[in-house]
């Protein structure tokens, strides 16, 4: 009797678990490159040759644009970041296009003809993936010194507001320079 | 879209209170550069009539009714986009902004009889923006096409779709 029991009780757990499963089949859940947490790590082609390892800019504030030649708003916010790269570039901003194009030609013409200042790298559906899916563009992160995820902004971005996070993350030089030298115990 | 007209046409009521022709002509240039630009620069989504678009809601209840036949789903804008996630069933077929998608596309649905119902979506950036959709819609239906749906997604595939909960698969 204590067996049967048993028995029904693990077909009830048994087909709610498949009840559960079954109604989420072909969903998909985005993980998320969350506020607060490190930015994931990506090792990819540079547009000039050579890569680009993100980890090995840590130190320095990212700003990690997610663009395509196709994509009229990042088109516009291109001579912007420029701009930007060319004002706080001094003070450690480092600003990384990652370009979605399906393939690097138009890149190519586009790099030259606007004249980028900053390194642009050829992503992925991986990449995009690894940043909680990059579907939909501009999409662009704002990664503080310490390699953590700041800001994530979808959409084209409010150039003022985007200014007054750079040089806030920029400020931050001082007490991330504090932490560093700081003894561990 | 709205906003934009709506501000022009204060501009415009502006321009007659105080000096008429002068601003009126002003306004007819300013609303002449506005028109160039945009042919210039693409046929955007925004120009597709309301009467040739599906909501994500309404392409959902669709492709899970088991009264209708299911419409052939096509995704027309970015390769890496729909490697990440697209619409569970649906094929990829190129950039209708390129005149290589648009080629790819007449090959998939050459052979179909005019009436077959096709829906084609992009999501890539937001629907004023997105440059793909409005040439592979024309392009079906200049090949005689009647039963052509555009998905319209007013932000992009990831907000409209994806974090709806909608059916997804990822890949090729």
């Amino acid at each position: 009797m204590r067996r049967k029991n048993l028995l029904i009780l693990l077909g009830i757990i048994v087909f709610s678990l498949a009840a559960y499963f079954g109604s989420h089949a072909g969903h998909f859940a985005r993980p998320a490159a969350a506020q607060g947490a490190i930015a994931p790590d990506f090792d990819l082609p540079l547009l000039n040759g050579g890569q680009l390892k993100l980890s090995t800019l840590r130190g320095k504030v990212i700003l990690l644009d997610f663009w395509a030649t196709w994509c009229e708003p990042c088109r516009e916010e291109i001579p912007h970041f420029i701009d930007l790269q060319k004002r706080y570039g001094p003070e450690g901003l480092q600003i990384v296009g990652i370009s979605m194009d399906d393939s690097p030609d138009p890149v190519h013409e586009f790099y030259r003809q606007f004249k980028i200042n900053y390194p642009v790298v050829m992503g992925d559906a991986k990449t995009g993936e690894l940043y909680g899916g990059v579907l939909g563009l501009p999409i662009a992160f704002l990664i503080g010194r310490d390699g953590r995820i700041q800001v994530k902004h979808i959409g084209a971005v409010n150039l003022t507001m985007l200014e007054g996070e750079i040089v806030k993350l920029l400020r931050e030089r001082q007490d991330f320079a504090v932490i560093l030298q700081r003894p561990v115990h | 879209m709205y906003k934009v007209s709506f501000q022009l046409r204060r501009n415009h009521d502006h321009a007659q209170r105080s000096h008429p022709f002068p601003n009126q002509a002003c306004f007819l240039l300013f609303l002449g550069g506005i028109l160039l630009v945009h042919s210039m620069f693409g046929q955007h989504a925004d120009l597709i009539p309301s009467s040739h678009l599906i909501n994500p809601a309404d392409l959902v209840a669709l492709l899970q009714s088991s009264k209708t036949p299911k419409p052939l789903v096509l995704q027309v804008g970015s390769h890496v986009l729909f490697s990440q996630a697209h619409i569970a069933g649906s094929e990829y077929v190129g950039a209708g902004s390129s005149q290589a998608g648009l080629e790819q596309l007449r090959q998939r649905v050459e052979k179909l009889p005019r009436g077959t119902a096709i829906v084609i979506y992009c999501g890539c950036c937001p629907w004023n923006h997105c440059p793909n959709v409005k040439p592979a819609d024309d392009a079906l239906r200049e090949m005689g096409f009647t039963n052509v749906k555009v998905l319209y997604i007013p932000n992009n595939f990831g907000s409209d779709w994806v974090d709806k909960g909608y059916p997804v698969a990822k890949g090729e």
